[in-house]
């Protein structure tokens, strides 16, 4: 009886001395911190030697939010660009993802190389090296983006007027889908982290069910509607919040540039946090709806 | 017509099978040509003469080969000081960061309390909440650092640690680094994934909990903890986010790269005093043979950790 009300108490205890760092990290500087970002959002601060202090901002403290949403200029519109390239490149960036992890789980000779350079852009896109080259205009006008001739342009103009002529697919899709082609380099060095987190989902997959599906008859193409994509799908919704996630924290977001220039160049602190605020709203919004939907269709094991 | 039937059968899925890995090799060289042709045009760039970057005729391959780059911005960038400064501290948050992380992932992957379902999505959480949310008050706790009062009473005035790495070490300490929810994640996964005998059996010898921890899941995650140290390492080392917020004036290779086009202009002016603006052709000069300089190091890290990386991803299996 004793031992038995000992056992889990113990067990329970080790357990948070095990998570400890992060509960001090959690409870003793993120949560103080989000708090205090509200509070600086609906405030005006200002910056002394020995600290700071801050006076309630006008209009009920509403007075940064109304001036980012309602008198800004700029605001909106990047609100609005930001929020659209992510409805982009997020399926973009999946399907791609999704498609390489496919590709690379194959056997096939030099596949230990094609792996290497495919988890290349991890390194490649990390913090400063992503806006540097982000800034270089003579890369960017080389750059595979911008490197059409008219030649090129002329092609995939042509394939574009095909595909709508002759095949009826919408024009939006066309266009849509041409556009990718040519930012192509934009999504794959997007992709890294996402193949990785597909790759380690099908290694994961026992090789017993297609044993037995194959036994059955089953053909590759049913293989992969059958059971690849069921067994990955629980991926599927990870990988679209940390692409959500990845595309608006990365250095390259305009948006974020500008808030982080706004707080920190143009010293205007409330300011800055409830730009933020917004749109961490905007995109809190968007992830939940859509892991929703996603979790509705997404097929768990156990 | 039966003969034909029967040949068919023979060599059509050897056909397609064919087929199918022309097509595959195809899109595998593609994919890594569209990776690595922005590397090798920075890498052209870098070999040449600014006179080849206004040379319609040149392509590619540098007409006036040269390594004034390098010998210019190895200097530009104080490449022996800000190497090392950059790997101290990127080993460090890293290291650290893989320590606490880890400790936090082994207790939700293994022990049962109460709250660890919530305190697990505590953790999600944060992966979700951007940096740049909680950047300020985060600027301005460390500008006037204090734990409880105490250093306030002892001292009279709070303590200023910007421009030192203490922020970025309390950070690492508390898992509050960049992205260190997905590497709790990770590795939560990965411990799940690791039979439950080996423990048990060293629990009961009379191993404690630590103990068990340091000695038989240390050793055995080895290709996620090395994954998890490159992730943070890579991170860290080209991180501008944080160090330009508490190490601003931190001679590290972020910062350096990201002021050296104007800090090689303002010495080209001194020299000649003609050059009044940083040319476009010239700050990508400077700028790309600056990322080749930094990226090396960690390319070479790369490729020493590659299989380490690969196994360690393959053998998460993070469904579910």
């Amino acid at each position: 009886m004793n031992k038995k009300m000992l056992m889990p108490k113990k067990e329970t205890i080790a357990g948070y001395m095990f998570i400890l760092p992060f509960l001090i990290g959690f409870f003793a500087f993120f949560v103080p911190m989000l708090i205090k970002s509200v509070i600086y959002s609906f405030s005006n601060m200002t910056v002394e030697s020995g600290g700071y202090v801050l006076s309630g901002a006008a209009s009920n403290g509403f007075e940064h939010y109304i001036r980012a949403l309602f008198i800004d200029p700029d605001y909106n519109r990047d609100l609005l660009k930001a929020v659209k390239d992510m409805f982009l490149n997020v399926p973009l960036v999946l399907i791609f993802s999704f498609f390489a992890a496919n590709l690379l789980n194959q056997k096939f000779r030099g596949r230990g190389i094609a792996r290497s350079i495919f988890f290349f852009p991890v390194i490649l896109t990390s913090g400063i090296l992503m806006s540097i080259e982000a800034s270089d205009l003579l890369i960017s006008t080389l750059g595979p983006e911008n490197a059409l001739s008219a030649d090129d342009a002329n092609t995939v103009f042509n394939v574009s007027r095909f595909l709508i002529e002759y095949t009826g697919l919408p024009t939006a899709l066309v266009m849509y889908l041409s556009k990718s082609v040519l930012g192509i380099y934009d999504i794959v060095v997007a992709s890294g982290v996402q193949i990785l987190i597909f790759l380690a989902g099908l290694q994961g997959i026992s090789p017993s069910l297609f044993e037995a599906s194959n036994m059955e008859g089953a053909t590759a193409w049913e293989n992969f509607w059958k059971i690849t994509f069921p067994m990955i799908s629980p991926l599927i919704l990870v990988n679209s919040i940390y692409t959500i996630i990845d595309s608006f924290t990365s250095a390259g977001n305009e948006l974020m540039t500008v808030i982080k220039r706004t707080i920190f160049t143009d010293v205007k602190f409330g300011y800055g946090s409830a730009m933020a605020w917004i749109y961490f709203l905007v995109i809190a919004v968007l992830i939940s709806s859509i892991s929703v939907v996603v979790a509705r269709k997404v097929f768990y094991m156990d | 017509m039966n003969k034909y039937k029967v040949r068919i059968r023979l060599t059509l899925p050897a056909m397609s099978r064919l087929l199918w890995s022309i097509v595959r090799a195809v899109i595998v060289f593609g994919i890594c040509f569209v990776i690595l042709y922005p590397l090798y045009l920075k890498l052209s760039v870098s070999f040449m003469d600014e006179k080849d970057l206004y040379d319609a005729t040149v392509h590619y391959v540098p007409k006036n080969f040269t390594l004034d780059n390098y010998k210019r911005v190895l200097a530009g960038l104080e490449y022996g000081r800000a190497f090392i400064n950059t790997l101290a501290l990127s080993a460090l948050v890293s290291g650290l960061q893989l320590f606490a992380c880890m400790l936090t992932a082994y207790g939700f992957a293994r022990f049962y309390f109460p709250g660890k379902n919530l305190l697990f999505a505590c953790v999600i959480f944060t992966l979700i909440v951007p940096p740049q949310i909680v950047m300020l008050p985060m600027f301005m706790n460390f500008r006037f650092f204090d734990l409880f009062g105490l250093f306030k009473r002892a001292m009279g005035h709070s303590l200023n640690l910007i421009d030192t790495p203490w922020p970025l070490i309390i950070q690492a300490m508390t898992c509050m680094g960049f992205k260190n929810g997905l590497y709790i994640y990770m590795l939560r996964q990965y411990f799940k994934g690791l039979p439950k005998e080996l423990e048990e059996a060293a629990f009961v010898d009379g191993c404690g909990r630590f103990r068990t921890f340091i000695q038989i899941m240390l050793p055995s995650s080895v290709p996620m903890m090395v994954t998890v140290f490159l992730f943070g390492f890579v991170w860290q080392w080209t991180d501008s986010f944080y160090v330009g917020m508490y190490l601003p004036k931190a001679c590290l290779f972020s910062n350096q790269l990201s002021s050296l086009a104007q800090v090689m202009a303002r010495q080209y002016q001194n020299m000649s005093g003609s050059m009044n603006f940083v040319s476009p052709g010239f700050a990508s000069m400077v700028n790309n043979t600056g990322s080749i300089l930094i990226m090396l190091p960690l390319i070479i890290l790369y490729l020493f950790c590659q299989s380490y990386f690969v196994e360690g991803i393959e053998r998460s299996g993070i469904v579910g």
